[in-house]
């Protein structure tokens, strides 16, 4: 089997008082023509290991395999063959997206024209306008393009899509969806589930410096042994019987009180519904808010740390 | 393409495609020539504003001295004229007493620290002697200089084509790598297989392109309206000019090698060019310093390029007759480029 990424046991530490420890031990194989996606909250580490892949920071220990080859032995060849998209690059805003183009396509040995990249991100009818003049989705589609002009194998996106309107982020998912098909490897960050859901073969979640679980995303959801959840929020807190009768209810797995919602996962919602409104309205507390839905990769982080993933 | 065109092109571009910046770089030293240099070459001569203490004895100091279109007397009391001293609005000071056995008594207060008090002492005392019978003892003959190559322009240009080096490497390769860095593209190349070197050669050289029409300006606009000329070999300037320019970008790129944001920059920028522009003889020669300071003025990097560029565009002199400042500039190329390498913050 063939390794886009191979990374072991990386730490990074920054010097200071205290020390911050913002990788805390990662271990993770990406396979060459996968999606593999890097999820977590901010401060979670997933820039400082994406940057450390990139050979863009040094590792305080672990080593990193990137395409078969290895970081400060191989710098120019790795290079050669992987696009990189940062979080917040702000390009020359007085250049044209074909004059950037030409510039990033100008520092690799081989390459795709910078027209076929700009019609890759469908950026074509903005050739001329300077960056100064693009939208913030258009922006960010010139910096994915800065990173397939040099054709390569392998491709990092940091949070590619934080910041955009849902049009923009479907249009970039787009982008990202065409290039892996085509059998190249994306490794991308992101805190949003819904694009790690659609984009991505395998996910890992991090937190705190660390991986807490990894897997497909079904296959993390599913893990959880209860498909659905229901949040809903009362008009006074539920006492431990409360809890106790709902836990009871055939099907459902847990419940929490996360911040002032409580959330239930479990296996049949048409069952569990009725019983848990039937114990409210014989106790009477009052329901103020109700959502049920299908579970996440949101869920699978809330299970496994017991604290929820992002705020929106 | 070449990375070294490529980036080179692209910085140009960056460049023109800023018309406030191109004022500044191209226009504010032709302005500073037209200025400087008109209001040095039609400057009338220096007149004086000299104050008579109010008595009885006053009128005829002031009748002796009222034909002189170079003094200007104003009759005041003591008080008003300690003021006047204090805030340099009089530069001396003169009180008259009732003749002696025939002898006029006169005192003069001056600050001889002030510009102009001195030479208004000895050019009033004269016209009192004289006018009182001092007769002289021999005449001397004069002549005023007016040939070109000795005006303040031939002084100026040479001085304005130094700190336009400077400028240009300052802020144009120091504090445009600081910005690139707060911008995070230095760290979005250093993840393409961009090389460094190739990085700082493409600064230097879209340097130097600035630089022409930059020099090229200046020396027109002197010579259309001032009638400067170069009296040396222009190669040797050219020589020099290119030099300068790499010294500073040199210098610029140490200064910013390690800034993370503006503020730093224009702190470090300031704090390298201010005292240069006072001290290295752009405006007027660094001889008017004390000369204990002299060896180390001759060895700030500003010096040297305005030094050596005037000895060869106003005396004609020889590139090899440079050595000495040609060497120092060496030394301001060489090392901070060697400094900046080593402490370059490339990746953040």
């Amino acid at each position: 089997m063939t390794f886009a990424i191979r990374c072991e046991e990386l730490t990074k530490t920054y010097p200071g008082k205290p020390p911050v420890e913002a990788v805390r031990g990662i271990s993770f194989e990406v396979q060459v023509g996968e999606c593999y996606g890097v999820l977590g909250p901010n401060g979670a580490g997933k820039t400082t290991t994406i940057e450390i892949l990139e050979g863009l920071l040094d590792a305080t220990s672990g080593s990193a395999e990137v395409l078969g080859m290895q970081w400060g032995r191989d710098d120019n060849a790795i290079r050669q063959r992987i696009g990189v998209s940062l979080q917040e690059t702000r390009l020359s805003e007085r250049l044209t997206v074909e004059e950037t183009l030409k510039l990033f396509r100008s520092f690799y040995a081989g390459g795709i024209s910078p027209v076929e990249a700009m019609d890759r991100v469908s950026l074509g009818e903005k050739k001329n306008a300077w960056i100064k003049n693009l939208s913030g989705g258009q922006k960010q589609r010139l910096a994915v393009a800065t990173a397939l002009v040099g054709d390569p194998d392998l491709i990092f996106l940091d949070e590619p899509t934080t910041g955009l309107d849902p049009s923009s982020r479907r249009e970039l998912w787009g982008i990202i969806e065409s290039f892996a098909a085509a059998g190249k490897t994306v490794l991308l960050t992101t805190h949003y589930m819904e694009e790690a859901e659609r984009l991505c073969d395998r996910v890992a979640i991090f937190d705190s410096g660390k991986i807490i679980t990894e897997g497909t995303p079904d296959g993390l959801i599913r893990s959880l042994g209860a498909e659905h959840v229901i949040e809903f929020s009362t008009d006074r807190l539920l006492n431990d019987d409360d809890i106790q009768t709902l836990r009871g209810i055939e099907s459902v797995d847990q419940v929490e009180l996360l911040g002032e919602d409580y959330r239930v996962s479990l296996g049949q919602p048409h069952r569990v519904l009725p019983k848990l409104i039937n114990h409210l309205s014989a106790n009477e507390i009052a329901m103020t808010g109700l959502t049920t839905r299908s579970a996440s990769l949101e869920d699978v982080f809330v299970a496994k740390t017991g604290h929820k993933l992002s705020d929106d | 393409m070449h990375p070294i065109p490529a980036i080179t092109i692209t910085r140009l571009k960056e460049f023109v495609r800023r018309p406030e910046a191109l004022f500044w770089v191209y226009f504010f030293p032709v302005l500073m020539i037209i200025v400087l240099g008109n209001a040095f070459q039609n400057q009338p001569i220096e007149t004086f504003n000299v104050d008579v203490i109010e008595n009885d004895h006053a009128a005829s100091v002031v009748d002796q001295l009222s034909d002189q279109s170079q003094i200007k007397t104003r009759l005041v009391d003591v008080e008003e004229s300690s003021r006047r001293l204090r805030l340099g609005k009089s530069v001396l000071a003169i009180t008259a007493g009732p003749d002696v056995e025939g002898q006029k008594q006169l005192a003069y207060r001056f600050d001889a620290k002030r510009p102009g008090a001195s030479t208004a002492h000895n050019t009033v005392d004269d016209i009192l002697q004289a006018a009182n019978g001092r007769t002289d003892v021999f005449t001397a003959e004069t002549t005023q200089l007016e040939e070109s190559g000795g005006t303040y322009v031939d002084f100026l240009v040479p001085g304005l084509l130094g700190i336009g080096l400077m400028g240009g490497g300052m802020w144009g390769v120091g504090f445009a790598v600081v910005d690139m860095r707060i911008r995070r593209l230095l760290k979005r190349y250093m993840a393409t297989p961009m090389r460094r070197s190739h990085f700082l050669i493409s600064m230097m050289l879209s340097r130097l392109v600035f630089m022409i029409p930059q020099i090229a300006l200046t020396l027109l606009v002197a010579y259309w309206m001032f009638d400067f000329r170069i009296y040396g070999s222009v190669a040797a300037v050219v020589f020099l000019v290119v030099l300068g320019a790499f010294e500073f970008a040199a210098v610029g790129l140490m200064v910013g090698s390690r800034a993370q944001t503006i503020e730093t920059a224009s702190g470090l920028m300031n704090f390298v060019m201010l005292p240069m522009y006072t001290l290295c003889g752009a405006f007027f020669s660094y001889e008017r310093f004390p000369e204990i300071f002299h060896p180390l003025i001759r060895w700030l990097p500003l010096t040297p390029i305005i030094d050596s560029l005037r000895s060869v565009m106003m005396d004609g002199e020889s590139l090899f007759a440079q050595w000495p400042e040609i060497l120092v500039m060496t030394i301001w190329s060489v090392i901070p480029f060697g400094i900046a390498m080593l402490i370059f913050r490339w990746r953040d």
